[in-house]
This record gives C-alpha cells, structure tokens and sequence, in this order.
C-alpha cells in the first residue's frame, strides 16, 4: 500500500503533462450563428462529423409527442436533390457510417468517414439541413417503423415501461416525463405536416452545432464549414425554447408495476437534482454518485447492503446533469431472495443515512478521485465520445469552458461537500420511488 | 441549395488500415501482435482463450461462465474488496467474459503502473480465490439474469435456434447454463473449469498502446507465470441438423421475435470471404440492405432486420432476426421466404456488388478505432487464423470477388427450402 501517495504523485504529473494532446480543441461561430467544434485527433486518417440541433422531444407541441424523433427518421428520406434512403448510400458509398439521435435536449445527425470525405458529409448535411423533401409515400410506411421501435424497444421491455411509468410520475408539468420516442396513441396520429412545420421551426444554422473530431485541422474544418454551411442563412423567427417548468413539489410519489415477465424485482427511487449549469452542486453529486454507487465492488451501497447485510443481489446509484433543465439522481436496490421491496428499500434508505451520519471514508475518496483523473487519460482513446460530450454540452447551453474544466470542479469537491450534496437523497418530496415486481400468485391464477 | 451530384460519383479509394502489427515472441515462448501508439499514456491487453462454455461437463452447466465472472472476486491475498481496493488505485481496468466459444479477458492500465497491474492481473488469472461468500453472492447475481433472460423472447429465440441447430453438441446449450444448473454448482466445478479454460495452449494474445516490444515481451511472461500449458480437450465439431420448418414458441407481448437460418459456411471455407461480402448485401445490420429496403423502408413491418453468418469455432449457421407485429408475421415470413428464393436464383446485381465492395474497403479501417479496438482486433485476427499481414490483404481480397463467384455461393448459401423460422411471441397470418 506503500505505493498510493507515489501514484497519485505521478498520476498528478501524467495529467499535467496531457494538455499536448487534449487541448487540441477549438470552438468558434459562423456569421450565421452555428456553432464549430473541432477536435483534432491525427492518430488515424478518419474523422467523425456531428450536427446538433438544439431541439429535442421535450420542445415538441402538444399532443405531438415522438415528433422530434420521427423527424430524426425522415431525415434520411431525401432532399430537393437527394432521393430517399440516398443520404446513407452516399454515406455507405465513400466507406462510411451514419446514424442519428433523438433526446430530450437536442437531435444529432453524425458520419464517421474516411478524413479527405469531410466536404462531402458537411455538403450533404448542409443539404437537409433546409432541403428537405417529404412525401406521404415516405413518411407513412416510417410512421410503422417508429411504432415498430416503440413496440420492440420500449413495450417488450417491462424495464422500459416501468422507467416510463417513473418517469412520468417525477415530472408533474415538464416534458421530461413524456418520452422521447413518444406515447403510441399521439405518434399513431403524426404525419408529415407535424415533421415538416416541426423542421422548419427548429432546423437552421443558428440553432446548430457541429463538431468534427479526428483528422482534420482546426482551420481546415472551418474552411469548410464555411463553404458549406455558411451559406445557409441564419432563421430570424428562431426563438428561445420556453418550456413548462415543475411547480414545486410538495409529495413523494410511488408507482408499483406487476408485470409476469419480471424477472428480478427491484425499487428504483428518481430524485429531481440541479444540472451542470450549477457546476459545484453537479460535481458533488457526481462524488457522491461515484462514491455511494460507482463500483459493483466497492461503492458504499454495494459495500452495506450487498457484502455486510447480504440483502441486495446488487444496488446502485446514478447522477445525469447533463440536461437543460432538470437534473436526476438516481438509486436503487435488487433485493435477494427472501427479502421483499419494502425492506429492501428500508435497507437502501438507512444506508444512505448511516452515510451521511459517517461521513466520506477518505481512502475511497482519494481512489475515486484518482479514478476520475486517470478517466482522463482513457476518455482520449475514445474520439467519438470527446466529441459527444461537446455537443451534449453546448447543446443543453453549457460554454466550452464549462466542459473542459468540469474534471477540475470533480477534483476541487471536499468530502464535506458530498455530504452537503447527499441531502437531497433524505428529502422525498422531490422523488419518486418505484416498484416493479411479479404478481402475487392469487393475481397470476 | 443545388448539389453537385458529380461529386456523389467520386468513390472511394479504399484507406490503408494504417495499422503496423508488430509480431512479439517472449523469452518464455507467448507470441502476441502489438500496435505500437505512443501518444496516450496507456495501454490495452486482450486475451482470448478457445473453449469456453463448451468446455462444461453436461452436469456442470455455467461453470465457465460463473468462473469468469470470479476471476476479479479476489485472489491470492486479496478478497473481492481487497482486489477491487488494488485495481482502484493503480486506476487499472480488467474485465473478464465467458462466451460460447471463448474466455476473453480486456484489461487497461496506465504506462505509469504497467508492471503492478501486470502482477495483479496474474493473480486474478492464476489464483482465484472462489472464496465462499463471493462464489455466492456471484452465483446470486447470474441466477437472477438467469431467470431475466429466460422471460426475454429474443434470448428464448436464440437458445430455441441453438436447440434445433445443434441437437446433443454443446452448442445446443446455453452458454451461461440454468438458474438450476448454476445454483448446483460446486466449488470443483469452478477450479476444473478455470484448470480446463485458462491455458497458454489456446490463448490469443493482442496489445496495442504505450509499450514497445521489448517491454512488452517481459511483461507477458510475468503475466502468465503460473499458467498451465495445456487445457481441457476441444469438443468435436458441430453439424448443423435443424429441419426446415417453423417452430412457434408462445410468448405475451405486443410483438413477435423472428430468428431464421439454415447451415452456414465455415471461416476456413473458401467461399466464406465471398458468403461475407453477399450477406452484407442482403442483410448486413446497416439500411439499405435488401432486407431492410424490404421489410422496413417500404413496409414499415420492423424497426431493424439483419442476417449474419454464424460461423463459430465449432460449426457454423447462417441466421436472421428480426422483430415485428404479432399481426404482421404472417407476411413477414412470406417476404424473408421470397427474398431467399431470389437470392438463390437470381443472386445479386453488379451494382449492389461495386456498392457493397466500396462500402466494405472504405469502412474496415473506421474499425481500428482507438488502441481498446486494436487489441480486441488483434486477439480476434489471431483466433480466427487469419495471417498477420491480412489487415493489408483483406480489402484486394475483398475487390477481387467476382459477380459469377458472388452468384455462385449466393446459389450455395441461400436455401429457401431449408430455413427453419423459430417464432416467440403470438404471431398471426402463418401459413
């Protein structure tokens, strides 16, 4: 054990001396507001291309819900210029690899690409960024499709249902509680005027971000970022997302689901948390979540309620701060055999007291920490990742500084501040807590 | 905004992988491919060791799988606390997996601390502890995924397939076993199966990352001080004998998983390369394969559909999967029933041949993707058998396939006669 104080030393040293390949980061804006991120990564001839758009499914209108991700399918339907399915193609064609995303705070379209194909993907993105044609033979047989992926993803997968369930409990006004794929009687009534108005309100230059990572020069990819999306004119009706807000909460809520395709009960309890817009509530929160659930060995839930006690086939803990409005802290517990929800939730509850009570053990505080900074040093490997974590960020309004220093403010958290941040947990109101079980036999006959 | 579609014309000409393999042989005899990448001061080992859960005793079913998933529950000196206390705080990451074929172990670790992270990965490999109380809590835990899988239908089409693929073959089996045969596991069970699984006579050895080969030699063979040379004996080889037809497994839910396939062609095959390139065509798990255009793009009957040669260490199929409307699976059988009789008599066109190849040329260098990739790609290449220099071989090779080779074996793989479809869920419209 002689060799901790002499690792952290030199791990100390190693992060010092990273700066040469992480700050190859630059950020700037185009004359008509989007946004550039360029992540110069030269360790192989490829590069990943990323646009953001600040709109997700919690900007959707009422009774419209799954619009921003249907949307997200019938991008790939072609343009004024391009024929349906031609995107991809095109994409497959130079040796690539295209896909998208639908979440809350933002949509991102993105191509991994050999470097010297970057013009190419930026031409065509620029080209269904304004361009995009639609037909009701396109969108109709995609609306089956998004309704297929509700019925596959979410409806036969009771784990699903019960985080929607959660969900929608947490939030009693804001859409964070509807989700994002949308709830099958709206999506089966959406249609090709929803997408289109939905497109031309939040699809423009200034409400984007783009971010390359890889092979390119930071000048390069401006150069073409200009060329070809500086030509699109900024929307001047673009305005600030205005969405419902929570009113406060006065009442715990709790949602029991039974379901015969359970396999393993468990409770799972959401609390309404700060985001990373309040960056020293949010690195407490992420000590805290590290420490009480970030290993399935050595955390502190697992530590007491798994090893001591020997009432949890496992038990976790989770923070999310990066959204635009709410945070979530997360915890839950799997009970063994033998031990029901209630008191395993009993369990869960008296655990994080007896925390707060003890205060941080500081050997596991320093290992976290010492984890945190060599996450550093792996997170490099990893270029598709650097680059989702800046258009996470700039696209739920963080500043490229506050994403860059957020390994600092981790780092700058005491112990004391971790049990500040972990009264959250002691208070209910703000949470929910679920259970997911099987039925009692009587109901199964 | 108009394009210029000439541009659209420009194709790619297919990137270098820009990986240099250096071959490594250490003093103690263990052979490994290195990719030497200086600049992120880590690296990463993979191991793959032939076997895995068809080395299970019929009576032992999940032995592998359990002892796998000890190998970090503590050893030599250290419980699991104590082992996972050492990984923290060298900042080190190991991870080991039991599949059907293999055991694979990923590890990562900084420059910095290479040869303590070394050490402590040679105790997990050769001195696991299978303390009472870990072997079970770990025991608890898989018997509890046990009894998750076995209510989710994409985990029951599969083993449902295996059943009638590979009927008395350990590949009949499921890999993890059964929340009955896990909970009956012994103590002995798990040391014959780490004594049998975890062996230099079948390990497959692929690093890339801060090390040079001359530090990397010495290392190994710290790594693997202690390890047995030989293993158990490998299981014969697997005969696909699934008959044609359709096996309906009733389960609740909105929708039908749907897993088809018949026999497959092996890696060692000469045509395995050309069976590649057709199903990537047909049904190669991206849009715009003819499965997809058919079943998604013009129907909407499926989120996703894909097709996949199957082609194990033991014995190969050829398989699809999708999942669909209860009420739509009727026709979705009859279109995937259409396509195959296509494929068989038809083949594919020139162009989705010149496509398929441009995507397959320009895309295989994206897989080199960070030094964790290189590793794994490095073991796998090495278990597959394939040489050392086939990362700059595999793209001419792939140019070099021919419209009448690729119509050949589409002829010989497609059988539409064969296919045999297991169904879990309530499908309706089956003829």
């Amino acid at each position: 054990m002689f060799l901790r104080p002499l690792l952290l030393a030199s791990l100390g040293a190693i992060v010092a001396a990273l700066p040469a390949l992480a700050n190859t980061v630059s950020h700037s804006t185009l004359d008509n507001g989007m946004e550039v991120v360029v992540i110069e990564d030269n360790r192989a001839p490829v590069v990943v291309h990323m646009v953001w758009y600040r709109v997700g499914a919690a900007d959707e209108p009422a009774r419209k819900s799954g619009i921003a991700h249907f949307l997200e399918h019938l991008m790939f339907k072609g343009t004024d210029d391009l024929a349906p399915g031609e995107f991809s193609a095109v994409v497959e064609a130079n040796g690539g690899r295209d896909n998208a995303f639908t979440s809350w705070d933002y949509t991102g379209y993105f191509q991994r690409v050999a470097a010297d194909r970057l013009g190419l993907m930026m031409q065509m993105e620029a080209d269904r960024m304004t361009d995009l044609a639609l037909t009701e033979d396109q969108w109709r047989p995609e609306r089956d499709v998004i309704l297929n992926e509700r019925g596959q993803v979410v409806e036969s997968q009771v784990g699903r249902q019960f985080n929607e369930a959660m969900l929608a409990a947490l939030y009693k006004s804001h859409p964070y509680g509807t989700p994002i794929i949308g709830w099958r009687h709206e999506m089966e009534t959406l249609n090709g005027d929803d997408a289109k108005a939905f497109y031309r309100q939040h699809y423009a230059p200034n409400n984007a971000i783009l971010v390359v990572a890889g092979d390119v020069s930071a000048d390069d990819a401006l150069e073409l970022a200009r060329t070809h999306y500086g030509a699109i004119p900024a929307n001047p009706d673009m305005v600030e997302r205005a969405r419902a807000m929570e009113p406060p909460h006065l009442a715990e809520r709790r949602v029991t689901m039974e379901d015969a395709r359970v396999g393993t009960p468990y409770v799972s309890r959401m609390y309404l948390a700060p985001t990373r817009h309040d960056t020293e509530d949010a690195a407490a929160l992420q000590m805290l979540a590290a420490l009480l659930g970030g290993s399935p060995t050595t955390s502190v839930l697992e530590r007491k309620l798994n090893f001591e006690q020997g009432v949890a086939l496992s038990a976790w803990a989770n923070y999310r701060g990066m959204a635009r409005d709410y945070g979530m802290f997360s915890l839950g517990i799997a009970p063994v055999e033998g031990i029901s929800l209630e008191e395993g939730e009993a369990a869960l509850d008296a655990a994080i007291v007896e925390f707060v009570q003890d205060g941080v053990d500081t050997e596991q505080f320093e290992r976290v920490r010492q984890q945190i900074r060599a996450s550093e040093i792996y997170a490099l490997d990893n270029v598709q990742g650097r680059a989702r974590q800046y258009g996470v960020g700039l696209s739920i309004g963080l500043d490229v500084d506050e994403i860059e220093t957020w390994i600092d403010a981790l780092d700058a958290v005491t112990p004391e501040q971790v049990i500040d941040a972990a009264s959250l947990l002691l208070d209910r109101n703000s949470s929910v807590t679920g259970y997911l079980t099987r039925p009692t036999e009587e109901a199964m006959n | 905004m108009r394009l210029i579609l000439t541009l659209f014309l420009l194709i790619a000409s297919p990137l270098r992988a820009e990986v240099d393999i250096t071959p490594v042989e250490s003093a103690g005899g263990l052979e490994a491919w290195l990719v030497e990448e200086r600049s992120i001061p880590f690296v990463a080992i993979d191991l793959i060791f032939e076997g895995g859960a068809t080395l299970d005793p019929d009576d032992s079913l999940g032995a592998t799988a359990l002892m796998a998933a000890l190998l970090n529950e503590g050893a030599a000196d250290m419980d699991a606390q104590g082992f996972a206390i050492r990984a923290e705080e060298l900042a080190a990451r190991f991870s080991f997996d039991a599949g059907r074929d293999t055991v694979t172990v990923s590890a990562q670790f900084l420059t910095e601390t290479a040869p303590e992270a070394i050490a402590l990965l040679n105790t997990a490999l050769t001195q696991p502890r299978f303390d009472v109380d870990a072997v079970e809590r770990v025991r608890a835990q898989m018997v509890a995924s046990l009894r998750r899988d076995a209510l989710d239908p994409n985990t029951i089409a599969s083993r449902a397939f295996a059943e009638a693929a590979y009927p008395g073959h350990p590949y009949a089996r499921p890999s993890e076993g059964t929340p009955e045969s896990v909970a009956a596991l012994t103590r002995d069970a798990l040391l014959r199966a780490h004594e049998g699984a975890i062996a230099r006579d079948r390990v497959h050895i692929g690093v890339a990352g801060d090390v040079d080969a001359e530090t990397l030699g010495p290392l190994l063979d710290t790594l693997f001080e202690g390890v047995p040379d030989t293993g158990a004996p490998l299981p014969p080889r697997a005969e696909f004998a699934a008959e044609p037809g359709v096996t309906r497994v009733p389960f609740e839910g909105p929708q039908s998983v749907v897993a088809f396939g018949h026999a497959g062609i092996a890696r060692d095959d000469p045509d395995f390369l050309t069976a590649f390139v057709v199903n990537e065509i047909v049904g190669g798990g991206r849009f715009g394969t003819r499965l997809m255009r058919e079943l998604r793009e013009k129907r909407g009957l499926t989120y996703g559909v894909g097709s996949f040669l199957a082609s194990g260490f033991l014995g190969e199929s050829y398989q699809g999967r999708l999942s669909a409307s209860n009420a739509d699976v009727g026709q979705v059988v009859d279109l995937i029933r259409a396509e195959w009789d296509k494929l068989a008599s038809d083949g594919v066109t020139a162009e989705e041949l010149d496509r398929i190849k441009t995507y397959l040329t320009g895309a295989y260098p994206l897989r080199f993707d960070g030094n964790g990739a290189i590793a794994g790609i490095m073991a796998s290449m090495q278990f597959q058998e394939f040489g050392i220099d086939y990362v700059n071989t595999r793209n001419g090779l792939i140019d070099a396939v021919t419209l009448d080779q690729a119509n050949a074996v589409a002829q010989r793989l497609y059988q539409p006669d064969a296919l045999r479809f297991v169904i879990v869920g309530q499908p309706e419209g089956l003829n």
